[in-house]
């Protein structure tokens, strides 16, 4: 008899060696009857019907793949097809696994959702699905990212969330993920935290990889309407890594190139950035085995990045498991090449990314020179850039 | 007979119950620690929880996360309170225990900490974020060179759960009060006394409670239902104000 290939993740949400579930035993019930939960609906043809209806008249998919003539004559190489994730409603990838995951909550008898945000994208994300599903909803953000992004908050409050100012530790992302465990741990019973990335504890890593993997089913059927052939890299940029796994899952058998992208901030040997795999080593941080910045005594080390959402210190699971197996390459872009980028972007294409997604159009102007012509490019245009407009132009000095 | 079993069989047999204090090592300083155990032990403890500091102690309510952002900030790392513990057990044979998050361990190595642990004199782990499904091999290691392995359960724990963490632990369970982190407010509710005769039908181990008992009254109500009462973030106030903790610790002592 042959012997079937182990089955990723496995029943405890292993890849590999990455992954599982590290949480305090208050939350193994909850991720037990959430992943039961899950289980069942995401084979519920009407779960699947009202999900479908929403990205189609709610989020606004499928969103474009669109072909930049202008960026692909300036760099002179590869076809570039940017994956228009900045028009998805509230501007951003967010919105895929947001809606889900309130849908989910609502069909599971949850009042209320939580969840945490560093840029604000998927605070507004998860304020815009609590709204429309009708569940209470409780935002924990860092103060110094409540500072860089006062639109954003202002944004969640309109849409009728609390947000929750957490002023302790580093007071960005990762702390507002422990606020936001520690709240779920003591309100577990009637709340579902909606975790904004493909990461944490078992199922999240898979379900948000499964919410977000509608962008690389699009890009896949729309690449081959447009030119009748697979594309020859991908590219996204990798934080937590939801919308580069959704974008790269589609084509994981299909033996493409794939690259993400991480934040380089001031340069690896400066010790200011968020490059997990460059800079970092196995770990264990909030819910999942996977590569971490960390001392030598393992606690977490603060990060850096232009870019508030890539600027965490571990990066999803199934990314390690992923780069182990040469399915995925992962390179990073400074806050010097994003910053760049962003602008070229602007420019030549009218569209202005988030800072995010200019760290992996920072990729593209150097992967594609060198590519021939008739070889295609997709990046994923995770969000639009109008929340970062105020910082870019507090950092080139710039008075609004 | 480890200093753990040795202690509860001894309680058992005068009727007592533990008294589990939890302090912060390294808060303010490791030398200060020292000194606050000498007072935990001469004021009734009958074993000790000494707590690692972690840069992200998600279990944690502000009360513990602050100390620990203290200790670390003084340079507390897992090596050092190890090295704090061989110390004590040159005049010391209290039972001690770790309270450390799980990634400084790891990052140790699994098999490194628990020598180096049971060679310093700690006698059991607790590991707020490892639940028993993760962790065959410490479990393994830790049975191999003696250290106890305490789990923990909470309110919301299945039967199943029950089973599944009961059988993994050693030294005693460690009953989380409430659902929700330490130093938030204790509910005596029924559903505190259901689950602890749940797992009482379960296992024969000790129980002890821990997490949002703050004073001798709630103390003493825990300590009719359970083996053991473990008081944390009430005695880290203390610390924190620079006061004496014994009187405290002894009031405790009397109500249970």
């Amino acid at each position: 008899m042959k012997k079937r290939p182990d089955k990723i993740p496995d029943r405890k949400g292993h890849f590999g060696v990455y992954g599982g579930r590290f949480v305090p035993e208050t939350l193994m019930p909850a991720l037990i009857e959430l992943e039961d939960a899950y289980r069942k609906l995401r084979k519920n043809k009407s779960f699947i019907k009202e999900l479908k209806s929403l990205h189609n008249n709610y989020i606004g998919r499928p969103t474009a793949l669109y072909f930049a003539e202008n960026l692909t004559k300036h760099l002179g190489g590869a076809k570039i097809y940017l994956k228009r994730e900045d028009l998805c409603h509230t501007g951003a990838h967010k919105i895929n696994n947001a809606i889900a995951q309130s849908l989910l909550a609502k069909k599971m008898g949850k009042t209320r959702v939580i969840a945490e945000t560093g840029a604000g994208q998927h605070g507004v994300a998860t304020a815009t699905g609590a709204a429309l599903a009708g569940l209470d909803c409780d935002i924990y953000m860092g103060s110094e990212d409540i500072r860089r992004q006062s639109l954003n908050v202002f944004r969640m409050k309109l849409l009728g969330a609390k947000v929750i100012e957490v002023s302790i530790g580093s007071k960005t992302l990762k702390d507002a993920i422990n606020e936001a465990l520690r709240d779920w741990t003591t309100n577990v019973q009637n709340t579902h935290y909606v975790m904004g990335t493909a990461f944490g504890p078992h199922p999240y890593p898979v379900m948000v990889r499964d919410f977000q993997s509608v962008i690389g089913n699009e890009a896949r059927r729309q690449i081959l309407k447009a030119e009748k052939k697979l594309p020859d890299l991908l590219i996204a940029c990798v934080g937590g890594g939801s919308n580069s796994i959704g974008l790269f899952h589609a084509f994981l058998k299909d033996n493409i190139k794939m690259t993400g992208v991480e934040a380089g901030g001031l340069g690896i040997r400066s010790g200011k950035h968020a490059a997990r795999f460059a800079g970092g080593s196995l770990g264990v941080f909030q819910g999942c085995k996977s590569y971490l910045l960390q001392d030598r005594d393992g606690n977490v080390l603060g990060t850096h990045s232009v870019s508030a959402g890539l600027d965490y210190a571990s990066i999803g699971p199934e990314h390690c498991y992923l780069r182990d197996t040469d399915k995925i390459n992962y390179t990073y872009a400074t806050d010097k090449e994003a910053l760049s980028a962003f602008e070229l972007l602007s420019k030549i294409e009218g569209i202005i990314p988030a800072l995010e997604s200019a760290h992996a159009i920072a990729e593209v102007v150097k992967a594609a020179p060198s590519m021939s012509k008739n070889s295609i490019i997709i990046v994923n245009l995770s969000g639009r850039g109008d929340k970062d407009v105020q910082e870019v132009a507090r950092i080139k000095g710039i008075e609004l | 007979m480890n200093r753990i079993d040795r202690t509860f069989k001894e309680l058992g047999r005068s009727g007592k119950k533990a008294l589990i204090p939890y302090i912060m090592a390294g808060d303010p300083d490791l030398d200060a620690t020292k000194t606050y155990i000498n007072d935990l032990e001469s004021s009734g403890a009958d074993i000790i929880e000494l707590g690692v500091p972690f840069s992200d102690p998600l279990a944690d309510g502000p009360t513990i996360q602050r100390a620990a952002e203290r200790s670390l900030k003084k340079g507390t790392t897992l090596k050092k309170v190890l090295g704090l513990v061989k110390d004590i057990r040159k005049t010391s044979e209290i039972p001690l225990i770790l309270m450390t998050y799980y990634n400084p361990v790891f990052k140790m190595g699994i098999e490194s900490f628990i020598t180096k642990a049971v060679k310093s004199g700690v006698d059991g782990v607790i590991i707020p974020d490892l639940i028993p499904d993760e962790a065959d091999e410490f479990i393994k290691l830790s049975k191999q060179h003696k250290l106890d392995t305490i789990f923990l359960l909470a309110p919301t724990s299945t039967n199943d759960r029950i089973r599944k963490v009961t059988k993994a632990s050693t030294g005693f369970i460690y009953y989380v009060s409430i659902t929700g982190i330490t130093g938030a407010k204790l509910s005596m509710g029924n559903l505190m006394k259901n689950t602890l005769d749940t797992i009482n039908r379960t296992t024969r181990k000790p129980v002890a409670v821990g997490f949002g008992v703050s004073n001798a009254k709630e103390a003493a109500a825990v300590a009719i239902l359970a083996d053991g009462v473990i008081i944390g973030s009430a005695i880290v106030k203390l610390i924190a104000k620079g006061k004496s903790i014994r009187s405290f610790v002894k009031n405790i002592r009397k109500a249970i």
